[in-house]
């Protein structure tokens, strides 16, 4: 019951601050007009309510938005980089799958948004059944570097489990660390299971 | 004496801040361009048209948010980058998926596709 609140509540609120915030000023009269704003929008474009998990680990949301502002002042040089710079073998990119092991939406979409802003990939297409994300990866120089990629990818939706995950998906989460992998539906999976714990060795 | 451009009390921070952030801005926005143009196909294009991009667009926001210090332009400027790095991804995302269906892309320079080879009804062409 309070977690269908605030799902509705959260959106509603949003709306509100971002009314204020392309104000640019806090005030009795903005608050009000972003009220009033905020319930037209919604109840005209109606959308189904994203369903939120309750839990947010504010500490451990600071970690994973500073880390996306790293990764995507690294991932722009790098790519800037191989615009710009000498070309000394010939560019080679791969797709590839990567097995995630939320079961929310909400954590699926804001995995996929934020690694297509990190170094190296783009998401083509996912699975939501099954949890799998396709990417597209830039300059991928041979495929050891694929399991690489992909604990990167686990390592991406561990931090946003960890800040704003259901306790559901904590659990699975934790499940596939303790028995080193996921059931692994195919190779790919289960050659990006084993490692899936490593997030130090991210960078 | 050469002048330059320091005004009375020397030398001013927000200059330097701003030239750094100017200059960075214009590198990625340069970088993107040339990237388009340079790399072979539409899926490795796609990474040029995002990344760099939201790097020149989060360094002359945040100018802008230096140079004019007040609550209205920092809150705009989180506003703009927010939804900015929200709809780039998905907009690339779109375009590539659209180019990958429609095979408008170099197959040849591919290590690997494990799109291609997942399991169940792939439209095969």
């Amino acid at each position: 019951m309070r977690a269908r609140i605030a799902s509705g509540l959260v959106p509603f609120l949003g709306l509100v601050l971002l009314w204020m915030l392309l104000w640019g000023e806090f005030s009795l009269i903005n608050l009000i007009i972003g009220m009033v704003l905020a319930l037209l929008v919604s109840a005209v474009f109606y959308l189904p309510a994203v369903r939120l998990s309750g839990r947010l680990n504010p500490w451990r949301a600071l970690l994973f938005l500073v880390r996306l502002v790293w990764d995507i002042v690294v991932a722009s040089l790098q790519i800037a980089w191989v615009a710009i710079g000498p070309r000394r073998h010939p560019l080679t990119n791969a797709i590839f799958a990567v097995t995630l092991r939320t079961r929310s939406d909400l954590v699926m979409t804001f995995t996929a948004e934020a690694v297509s802003l990190v170094p190296g990939s783009i998401v083509l297409d996912l699975d939501r059944e099954e949890g799998i994300l396709y990417l597209h990866a830039f300059n991928v120089l041979s495929l050891d570097d694929l399991p690489g990629l992909r604990r990167e990818v686990l390592a991406t939706e561990r931090r946003l489990i960890l800040a704003a995950g259901s306790l559901d998906d904590l659990q699975r989460l934790r499940d596939a660390e303790s028995d080193g992998g996921t059931s692994g539906s195919s190779s790919a999976s289960a050659a990006s299971a084993a490692p899936a714990g490593g997030e130090g060795s991210a960078s | 004496m050469l002048d330059l451009g320091f005004g009375p009390d020397g030398f001013d921070a927000r200059d330097v801040v701003t030239a750094v952030l100017v200059l960075v801005a214009a590198l990625m926005c340069f970088a993107a361009g040339v990237g388009l143009l340079r790399f072979p196909d539409v899926l490795s294009r796609l990474h040029a048209a995002t990344k760099p991009q939201i790097l020149g667009l989060i360094a002359i926001v945040a100018d802008v948010a230096v140079t004019n210090l007040s609550l209205g332009t920092i809150t705009l400027a989180l506003a703009i980058v927010f939804f900015q790095s929200l709809t780039a991804p998905a907009s690339a995302h779109l375009v590539g998926r659209a180019a990958y269906r429609t095979d408008h892309f170099d197959r040849s320079i591919l290590l690997t596709d494990e799109f291609a080879s997942r399991s169940p009804e792939t439209p095969s062409r």
